[in-house]
């Protein structure tokens, strides 16, 4: 099959991505159109492109509805921000708060998962929003260990021996440290695809009856996919701590992030990691990026929005809001009718898996046509 | 706390649990929505809890047209055009509710329906977003007061009184306010110990007939009897002779308006009404319709009153800030140890 870009565009687009701080022309340039950034955002979307790639495992891979990934996205943060802030005793630094901060949050995912994994696919989906809406509610009201609503901060920067970075001031020491992670998440998902426990994974989604009776187990798998996920969210979670220097506040792990993920997920194309990450890179890139520059823009050309009063024949009928004059006013209509027209006419996503994709729209066998044309 | 007390109170348990009742009743009518459509097109609805959250709007905007918003002109106001006022509201907004979901069902749900089943469910999420938006351009982004109409018809001269800064810091003591509040709450029980608002009644005077309907009109007439074929076996009921569109369509219009009824029950008792609301709501009705066993209508009932009881109480013995913490564990205890909810049917997954 012909492919636009060839077989290796995903890694094309991380060699640009790599070297774009290496040539600080861009970000000046992009700075003086829009006098924002680019390299100051794109950190926060690789680490949501890991955060869908974990979500992807749990409903991409094993075909299970989990609508709470972002509790263990902030159990992560917040596993982070106890070991590394100074009002704790331990601060044990970035790297082991990482590797700890992952293994707590694969071992919440375990706790959930055990019990509820037997669950049938929907009240499997509301244990798992359950608990995202328990995780939420218990940082928000566990005002002394996770400081409430204003979240644990400062999170020191990473420490790498033998270099000095100035993490604060410049973007690019953590933009390649979470490019990196991104990219290493990436390869490991790309080989555990190929391995013996992917394809135990696609198996129990495509039909767990057959994979039962082909001797997988299946309970076993899923319960793996749901650690796995869980302690690679996390990863995720420790990285954005460190990124946003706190742990911001337990709102940022609530149910709307976990929705926002599926959609990335749909819209892109669920199982495929290059349309997980065409996912988070359009939904978050519009909402984090494009739709600020371009309500700048608005307000540069047409000033500061006011409210309209409509009046038909003298009667004021209604007023028209500010926020209706406003991109961002408009950004969950948008998200809105993007999500209903794939679902319309792309339902497989942007960039479909092979294997989706051929579900979806399977190719005519060859020697029918063959066939066909003999006749 | 629960064991402080030497004696224990045993009103306010009544009342808590009076108080846990009827707002059981009103998530138990928002559940009804979600139940019924997924019992029929195996839809979690997303948008259910928005649809509901516009009709409060509607409400909200019908109650301003009588120019009823402010509170001072409410106090001037005729009884018979609050009364009016009340009832166009139940007629306008469940037709409403009705209507948008019918439309939203033959926009965006018709063409899915042999789709993969996470289709239909994103975009549900979907029109979910497009309401929320909606709401934030119809009643913006804060929270809007809705006007108390109900104790102004319980005949006292309530409305003068909450809000008013300025009273408020006048107000010597705390207890001269509960006084006033409780005097705007007038208890219909006389002196009993336990307080039955107007309020109360009302939230009960229109859940349990509108339930007691729906369950003649899914148990005893041709269309419920339709219905339950659908739920049971799409395919088989197509074939009986069934037109199932028609069944599906029903089941929107009778989801929506339930929703619109309570969306104005919710209005003029909790007075308060956002764009957020929606989501919260729906969550909760959402959670009493698994809760009871999602696609089952009494376990809709049964699963409100459960979520509404486990907030009062919860919220009077354990701390407010820990209810909607202690729904969802409630939620997962429950899941784990009966896996298809309350009163859900062990159905084994299709093969």
């Amino acid at each position: 099959m012909k492919k636009p870009f060839g077989p290796n565009w995903p890694f094309a687009i991380f060699a640009v991505l790599a070297i774009f701080p290496l040539f600080p022309v861009l970000d000046q340039w992009f700075f003086q159109a829009t006098s924002r950034s680019l390299g100051d955002q794109l950190p926060t979307l690789f680490i949501f492109g890991i955060l869908a790639l974990a979500l992807n495992v749990v409903v991409g891979y094993t075909g299970l509805l989990h609508l709470g990934i972002a509790a263990f996205f902030g159990i992560g943060a917040y596993v982070t921000g106890i070991l590394t802030v100074p009002a704790y005793p331990f601060e044990v630094g970035f790297w082991i708060a990482l590797v700890l901060g992952t293994l707590f949050a694969a071992g919440a995912g375990g706790f959930l998962g055990l019990p509820t994994l037997r669950l049938r696919g929907d009240y499997l989906a509301l244990v798992t929003l359950g608990f995202g809406e328990v995780v939420k509610f218990s940082l928000r009201n566990l005002d002394s260990i996770t400081g409430g609503t204003r979240g644990l901060n400062p999170v020191p920067p990473p420490s790498i021996p033998g270099l000095s970075l100035n993490w604060a001031e410049d973007y690019k020491p953590f933009y390649f440290l979470s490019l990196a992670f991104l990219v290493g998440t990436y390869l490991l998902l790309w080989s555990l695809e190929r391995s013996r426990l992917g394809r135990a994974w696609v198996a129990v989604r495509e039909d767990e009856l057959a994979a039962t009776c082909m001797g997988l187990n299946a309970s076993r798998l899923k319960l793996v996919a749901f650690i796995f996920a869980a302690g690679l969210a996390g990863l995720a979670g420790c990285l954005y701590a460190s990124r946003m220097t706190s742990t911001v506040a337990p709102d940022a792990y609530d149910f709307n992030r976990s929705i926002f993920l599926l959609c990335c997920l749909i819209l892109g194309g669920l199982g495929s990691r290059r349309g997980v990450l065409f996912g988070v890179f359009l939904l978050y890139g519009f909402d984090n990026i494009l739709s600020p520059i371009v309500d700048d823009l608005i307000q540069r050309q047409y000033g500061t929005p006011e409210k309209i009063p409509v009046t038909v024949g003298g009667t004021q009928l209604l007023t028209l809001p500010a926020n209706m004059f406003t991109f961002t006013g408009w950004r969950l209509f948008v998200f809105g009718v993007v999500l209903i027209l794939v679902m319309r006419f792309r339902p497989e996503g942007l960039i479909p898996s092979d294997r989706v994709k051929e579900e979806f729209h399977p190719e005519p066998n060859p020697k029918a046509v063959v066939d066909g044309e003999a006749l | 706390m629960l064991f402080a007390a030497e004696a224990f109170d045993w009103n306010n348990l009544a009342q808590q649990a009076l108080n846990g009742l009827t707002l059981g009743a009103l998530f138990a009518l928002i559940a009804l929505g979600y139940t019924m459509v997924y019992g029929i097109v195996e839809l979690i609805n997303f948008a259910h809890g928005d649809l509901f959250m516009l009709g409060s709007f509607l409400a909200l905007t019908i109650v301003g047209f009588f120019g009823l918003e402010d509170p001072n002109a409410l106090a001037s106001a005729a009884t018979w055009k609050v009364i009016l006022a009340i009832v166009l509201c139940f007629l306008a907004v469940p037709v409403f509710c009705a209507g948008l979901n019918l439309a939203v069902d033959r926009v965006v749900y018709k063409p899915l329906r042999n789709a993969p089943k996470l289709a239909p469910l994103v975009s549900a999420i979907g029109v979910s977003f497009i309401f929320m938006n909606a709401g934030l351009f119809w009643g913006g982004p804060q929270d809007v007061n809705f006007p108390d109409l109900i104790p102004n018809l319980a005949g006292t001269e309530a409305p003068n009184e909450p809000e008013t800064p300025a009273a408020d810091a006048a107000a010597p003591a705390p207890e001269t306010k509960a006084s006033a509040k409780s005097a705007a709450l007038k208890n219909l029980l006389g002196d009993s110990p336990i307080r039955l608002t107007a309020k109360d009644l009302l939230i009960l005077g229109v859940t349990i007939p509108l339930m007691i309907a729906l369950t003649i009109f899914v148990k005893a007439t041709p269309m419920g009897k339709a219905m339950r074929a659908t739920a049971q076996n799409p395919t088989a009921a197509r074939l009986m002779g069934i037109n199932t569109d028609r069944v599906i369509s029903t089941t929107f219009v009778v989801g929506g308006g339930l929703a619109g009824f309570g969306s104005v029950i919710y209005a003029l008792s909790v007075n308060t009404v956002s764009y957020q609301m929606g989501f919260q709501n729906g969550l909760y009705a959402f959670t009493a319709a698994v809760l009871g066993g999602i696609g089952n209508i009494p376990g809709a009932v049964v699963g409100g009153i459960v979520i509404g009881l486990v907030r009062t109480l919860g919220s009077a013995y354990i701390g407010e800030t820990w209810t909607s913490a202690l729904i969802f564990t409630v939620l997962i205890i429950i899941l784990v140890f009966r896996p298809s909810g309350l009163l859900g049917a062990r159905t084994r997954e299709k093969v």
